[in-house]
């Protein structure tokens, strides 16, 4: 089998520190690290490899010249190669137009069975870039994979709901996006890293190298534009209710009725 | 993005709010880094003026021929979703605001019951497509029946909640159609001058929030988070124009087959998807002591939580703890019982809605965060609030 991961790099958002005087968050030396859902896909892609030998991992990452750093991590993790796709005109790109290029990209490697990525980045939180990729590709999807068992040429898949699951079963080439529940990613071994270092590489395609129209791609193709940011409104001290009798108690309770909360 | 390096004053905010490390600074100025993607994260944080983010071009589409407000009317099991009747609460409040139809779109088998129901939420217009393939989601059935609807009637607004049907089927058809899809929006508003959909989301785990626009595709698409918007109120009176669409559906076209659904037994501890949370920490005391918290959920129709130090101290199990080490939660009403306040707690639980602290110490940070606090003895409050929210029941 062939099978492409895509991973992507993120800054360590679960590191969350805020500073407890002006309650924003603390950014410096917030380190970078494999989105988590991208390496529960990569850890069940190696699961497949390790049950056939004959399968080849592809990891593709599209980001700047540092996520070869997150790249060499998956290849020291069991990937067989590693493409990353690095270029100043893909920067500002949304989610369409991230999708269309890893997209075009992938349609350079030929003979794929299985894209896996993971159901949503921490950083841009959206979890639309998987769904977008297999539109982009023709190629059917199933998201938030909690079990992914191979079958011949067919997949079958359990599928997380919101209180229920389904297996579903999918046809080959396809894509699935990975939650966490689906394994506990494998650590890096020293013989990996080694390797990753030396025997193995990480190709770099550029602007050149991926056939996309430049009309589509970067700020200028993407559809949405950020308009403004800002911090989430940092929660002025609330209304304090002195006392612990039953007035208190019922004040409380008819403001959450007026907010529609009860 | 471009630091005007003459309006630059060294003040290292930027720095501090860039989500990628990707502004240096260099000889007392800002500088970008490779790292930069663009996201605008900076642009506010500068006082002087000195960040511009590029921002695309106009393009020459006609976006012009694009009206009316869409909802995407979600069904299971021929049940109409409650996110349903949020979406028709807030895409009543936009249809208004432009003036223009609200519609409601309903994929599914055997829908005629359900079509009725969304006039009174607020639809103008339902338009059904009813086919037996449809009866159970599917992303290849549902994206191409709702990808030649919008094609045909073109709306300018596409609302579809941000469940885990809605998280697959509108990426899917963002990328069709292509045009803008925002994710698990909390806040949609009109701009005045434009007419453009505001879209305002979460990001970076809830701590950067982004108003995203789409200027020069139609139609504006975006996931809405369940539980954030209101309905409007129920009025059986108003009835929708009720349309029912006949499209073709090939079988083959539907690429996944379900073999089989499953529904797990309930699980015990559901903190994730409470919509009200009770948390007790060390100031309950006791095991024994968490009887009260459990029969405060227990009215408050909730499930409890419960702080590290409460499931050190052997009050409860950990299957219950939130913070940084624990669940991160964000329901519609989190009452902190007894729990001072600590950063590790407040990281998994200061999103969510309402926050109620119970604490006697005046001084508890918890009270920083709180919307509502009550400065008192929690084993004297609980009782009380208990019996006035059953007295509220009756
Ligand atoms: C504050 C903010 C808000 C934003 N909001 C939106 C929005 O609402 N809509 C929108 O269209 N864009 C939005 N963007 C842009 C969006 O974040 C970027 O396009 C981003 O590159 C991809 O989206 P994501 O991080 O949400 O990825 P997700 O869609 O959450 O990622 C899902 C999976 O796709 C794969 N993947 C994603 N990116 C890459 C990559 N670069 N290389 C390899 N694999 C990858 C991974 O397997 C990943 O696990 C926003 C950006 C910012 C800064
Ligand atoms: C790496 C790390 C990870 C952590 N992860 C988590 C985590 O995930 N979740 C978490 O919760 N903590 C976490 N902690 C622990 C955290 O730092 C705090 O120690 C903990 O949250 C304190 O719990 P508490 O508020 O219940 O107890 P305390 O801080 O002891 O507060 C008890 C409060 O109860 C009040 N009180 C006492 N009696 C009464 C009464 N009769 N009526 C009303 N109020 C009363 C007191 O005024 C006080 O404010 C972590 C710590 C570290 C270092």
């Amino acid at each position: 089998m062939k099978i492409i991961v895509c991973i992507k790099q993120v800054p360590d958002t679960t590191e969350v520190k805020l500073d407890p005087k002006t309650g924003r968050l603390i950014r410096d030396g917030v380190p970078s690290i494999i989105n988590p859902d991208d390496k529960n896909s990569l850890e069940a892609a190696l699961q497949i490899k390790d049950n056939d030998p004959d399968t080849r991992v592809i990891v593709v990452s599209m980001g700047p010249p540092q996520a070869d750093i997150a790249l060499r991590e998956a290849l020291a993790m069991g990937a067989d190669e590693a493409i990353l796709i690095s270029g100043r005109e893909f920067g500002g790109s949304d989610t369409w137009a991230t999708s269309y290029i890893i997209a075009s990209a992938i349609k350079k490697i030929p003979d794929y069975d299985l894209i896996l990525c993971g159901r949503q980045a921490i950083d841009g939180d959206t979890a639309q870039v998987g769904p977008q990729i297999a539109e982009q590709l023709g190629i059917p999807q199933v998201t938030y994979a909690q079990k992914i068992e191979v079958n011949g040429d067919t997949i079958i898949v359990q599928r997380q709901y919101e209180d229920f699951y389904q297996n579903i079963e999918v046809k080959m080439p396809c894509l699935i996006t990975a939650i966490k529940e689906l394994n506990e990613p494998r650590y890096m071994t020293p013989g990996g890293i080694a390797d990753a270092y030396s025997v193995k590489n990480v190709t770099v395609w550029g602007f050149a190298d991926v056939p996309v129209d430049p009309e589509k791609i970067g700020l200028k193709g993407s559809p949405t534009n950020v308009y403004r940011t800002f911090s989430p409104e940092a929660k002025g001290m609330g209304r304090i209710l002195d006392g612990s009798d039953r007035n208190t108690v019922k004040e409380l309770l008819s403001e959450l009725d007026n907010k529609h909360l009860l | 993005m471009e630091i005007i390096k003459e309006k630059c004053r060294g003040c290292t905010l930027c720095a501090g709010a860039c989500p990628f490390g990707a502004i240096v600074m260099v000889d007392g100025k800002a500088t970008v880094t490779d790292a930069c993607t663009n996201c605008g994260a900076c642009e506010s944080s500068c006082h002087f003026g000195a960040i511009v983010v590029d921002k695309a071009e106009e393009s020459a589409r006609d976006i012009k021929d694009y009206h009316g407000v869409w909802v995407f009317a979600e069904q299971r099991d021929g049940n109409v979703m409650s996110t349903t009747f949020e979406l028709l609460g807030e895409g009543r409040l936009l249809a208004d605001k432009l003036g223009v139809e609200l519609c409601a779109v309903l994929l599914g088998y055997k829908t005629e019951g359900m079509a009725s129901t969304l006039g009174a939420w607020g639809a103008d217009k339902v338009i059904a497509v009813d086919n037996e393939l449809l009866c159970n989601y599917t992303t290849d059935a549902y994206a191409n029946v709702i990808t030649k609807l919008v094609e045909s009637r073109m709306p300018e607004i596409f609302l579809i909640g941000a469940t885990t049907i809605g998280r697959d089927l509108a990426p899917r058809l963002s990328a069709r159609l292509y045009t803008g899809l925002t994710a698990d929006c909390t806040k949609l508003d009109i701009d005045e001058e434009t007419h453009n959909l505001l879209q305002t989301r979460p990001a970076f785990g809830g701590n950067v929030m982004a108003t995203i626009v789409t200027p020069n595709h139609r139609p504006q698409m975006a996931t809405v988070r369940p539980g954030v918007m209101k309905k409007a109120p129920w009025n059986p009176a108003k009835k929708a124009v009720i349309e029912y669409v006949d499209i073709a559906i090939a079988k083959d076209d539907i690429r996944t087959r379900i073999v089989e659904t499953v529904r797990e037994l309930k699980q015990q501890v559901n903190l994730i998807e409470a919509d009200i949370i009770v948390s007790g920490g060390r100031g309950v005391g006791s095991a024994e002591g968490f009887v009260l918290i459990e029969k405060l959920a227990e009215a408050f129709g909730g499930v409890v939580g419960a702080s590290r130090a409460a499931v050190e101290a052997g009050y409860i199990t950990a299957d219950h703890q939130v913070g940084q080490t624990g669940k991160t939660v964000r329901p519609k009403i989190y009452v902190a019982c007894g729990i001072s306040g600590a950063i590790q707690h407040l990281a998994g639980m200061q999103n969510s809605g309402c926050i109620i602290a119970i604490n006697k110490d005046a001084d508890a940070p918890i009270f920083k965060v709180a919307d509502y606090g009550i400065v008192g003895d929690l084993h004297k409050v609980i009782p009380i609030l208990i019996d006035e929210i059953k007295m509220r029941v009756k």
